[in-house]
């Protein structure tokens, strides 16, 4: 059948590798240790185990332990011994208005964000399952090309859009008839000097980067339900808003619920696209969670110790939520 | 005429039939003309304003298009007038960390994927769980750790400790996705290579790898395009090395110090962004499965 492999059989430990020194018999009996012991899959893994463990899970292990000392400057350069503090640093975030307002940012934005993310994208995934295969091939395509703008470039362009001189979207709302809610009042209106606006701006970055993946995702579940379903549910009558939640929605739902796990993780931890809107650190009262805790590590003075606590919170919070991703994936069969 | 009504009605029915189906098409068309629109305007307006002269995108009516189109703030731009450095030098940067960064971690992805997909072993479902908590860890609460470890090795103001960072966090998606594809080569290739006398080695570069590659091609865009957009990581590690900057960070910087200029910072936008948006549309039909396989965005 498959006959372009050509080989002697016993060739499994040709001397294809440099000269070894060791002693003869030790490769053969090495790989009898590993067949023995089924060990080939673990030495598959291990490289990768090895880069994980080292430069993910082992700085995460320090960010907890760093949030019970009082690490800060001193004891960055070393002219002062790290000492444990408790729960000192824990005592000072919750006392901490900052900490409070940024986390209700956090919260309300990510409220705004992963709702309009999931409808607009579900929307267009299920207008993409309508149109004709060539203006689906189309607008995916060019869709696809909002996702893969860099959140750098999607930020800086945003501000750009919304600057009060010269931006096009002051234009446009000044030019909109009033009882649309535009008007002159928006000439000059700036997008980045108070939290509202800014994080309106931000929503509206998180939106248009994040739908085409969730459109995509749901297109392709959409794919799977047979037309059958939908065409009886059209002949008994259902209109759309009925057919999506009585067919649709129910047999899609284990996809709904991971994008809408993925995008509460993705919104509530949301950095570039806030840091580049409100001005790098400029704006206190700007700040959601992530970039609160940013300022408090890499600000002067910096509090290690501190931030680490926020950071230490803000990792609890999102790893409840990937709970939650975990169990659905796992009940859709991932692990399989 | 109640006989004329009786033999027009069906074919009028059938005619307003096909009428509304014909209005329906053209409204989900326009519709989807609408969604194209949203999705291109700003990238749109990012290169049609890092083409106009000062006096123009400076005014209070916009316009779409340039009237006097000018090469100006790409020149600025590629000159280096504001960082100092030209954008070549950035440009190479990001591209070198990001090669090194993802073949590396292709590579340590491909061995983890055949374990996950060709072996049961008793920690198997432990590693994929792991995997899948890993990727959803917050970068910004492990980068002030990596930060001070990082300080004390000397990998700040280095693309080697960017490198070690994008290769470890593009790991977890990557083999998720990877796995998928070595599962889907049958098995039964291999048996009959081993029939054949091949060994293990052997199996894997005549058979697995050449049927594994159009994933791994797949995979790897995903991890090249984390890493060309990372913005955390390098902002914190190359603080103070202007010469080190990768794009996004140039790009960042460029737009802090360049506060109203417009038109180069939207130049400078377009010289990091239009390489990987081309470079995404060459590969998209591979990655659209891709993107079904593996939930990723960084």
């Amino acid at each position: 059948m498959v006959r372009t492999v050509t080989g002697r059989p016993g060739n499994i430990d040709s001397p294809a590798g440099p000269p070894s020194e060791a002693p003869p018999g030790f490769r053969r009996r090495w790989t009898r240790f590993v067949r023995r012991h089924r060990l080939v899959p673990y030495l598959l893994l291990l490289p990768s185990a090895a880069v994980i463990a080292a430069l993910v899970i082992w700085p995460t292990i320090q960010v907890a332990e760093f949030s019970f000392q009082n690490y800060g400057l001193p004891q960055l350069v070393g002219s002062a011994p790290t000492q444990w503090v408790g729960f000192a640093n824990y005592t000072q975030v919750l006392h901490d208005p900052e900490f409070w307002l940024s986390l209700r940012l956090s919260v309300l934005s990510a409220a705004a964000m992963v709702p309009l993310t999931l409808v607009v994208g579900t929307l267009v995934g299920l207008l993409l399952s309508r149109l004709g295969r060539k203006m689906a091939a189309f607008v995916s395509s060019v869709s696809i090309l909002a996702w893969a703008t860099p959140a750098v470039s999607a930020s800086v362009i945003f501000v750009w859009l919304a600057t009060p001189d010269g931006g096009v979207v002051d234009w446009f709302l000044s030019k909109l008839p009033s009882w649309l809610g535009g008007g002159a009042h928006w000439v000059g209106f700036s997008w980045t000097n108070a939290a509202l606006p800014a994080y309106t701006l931000a929503t509206a970055v998180v939106v248009w980067l994040g739908f085409p993946f969730i459109a995509v995702s749901v297109l392709a579940g959409l794919r799977t339900i047979p037309a059958e379903l939908f065409e009886s549910a059209r002949v008994d009558g259902g209109g759309p808003w009925t057919i999506f939640w009585r067919v649709t929605y129910p047999l899609l739902r284990p996809i709904f619920q991971v994008l809408f796990l993925l995008s509460v993780i993705w919104d509530f931890g949301v950095f570039t696209q806030v840091f580049i809107i409100i001005g790098e650190l400029g704006q206190r009262d700007e700040y959601n969670l992530g970039i609160y805790e940013y300022a408090t590590a890499f600000q002067l003075p910096p509090a290690y110790g501190l931030a680490s606590a926020l950071a230490f919170i803000l990792t609890i919070i999102l790893l409840i939520i990937t709970i939650g991703y975990v169990r659905a994936s796992v009940r859709e069969g991932a692990l399989r | 005429m109640s006989v004329g009504v009786a033999r027009s009605s069906p074919l009028s029915s059938w005619r307003r039939r096909l009428l509304t189906r014909r209005a329906r098409r053209a409204g989900l068309n326009l519709l989807g003309l609408l969604v194209a629109l949203i999705a291109l305007f700003p990238i749109f307006w990012m290169v049609s304003t890092a083409f106009k002269p000062a006096t123009e995108w400076y005014t209070l009516t916009p316009h779409p298009l340039p009237s006097h189109p000018t090469l100006g703030n790409f020149r600025a731009v590629i000159d280096g007038s504001v960082v100092g450095l030209p954008y070549w030098n950035f440009l190479k940067n990001s591209l070198f960390v990001t090669v090194v960064s993802v073949l590396a971690s292709s590579l340590i992805a491909l061995l983890a994927a055949i374990a996950l997909a060709r072996f049961r072993f008793r920690f198997r479902a432990v590693y994929l769980i792991m995997l899948l908590i890993v990727q959803m860890l917050p970068q910004q609460a492990l980068v002030i750790a990596l930060f001070i470890d990082f300080r004390s090795l000397n990998l700040l103001d280095s693309l080697v400790g960017l490198i070690l960072v994008y290769t470890a966090f593009a790991l977890p998606v990557t083999i998720w996705m990877l796995r998928n594809f070595v599962a889907a080569v049958p098995r039964e290739l291999e048996e009959a290579a081993a029939i054949d006398g091949a060994g293990p080695m052997k199996a894997f570069w005549r058979i697995l790898l050449p049927l594994v590659a159009p994933g791994l091609v797949a995979t790897s865009v995903f991890a090249f395009v984390f890493a060309y957009n990372e913005f955390i990581f390098a902002l914190t590690f190359l603080g103070t090395d202007t010469a080190k900057f990768t794009l996004p960070i140039y790009v960042q910087y460029f737009y802090g110090r360049n506060g109203a200029d417009w038109g180069a910072i939207m130049a400078a936008s377009t010289l990091f962004t239009i390489p990987v948006l081309v470079f995404f549309l060459l590969v998209q039909r591979r990655l659209r499965a891709g993107l079904i396989a593996g939930a990723v965005k960084g």
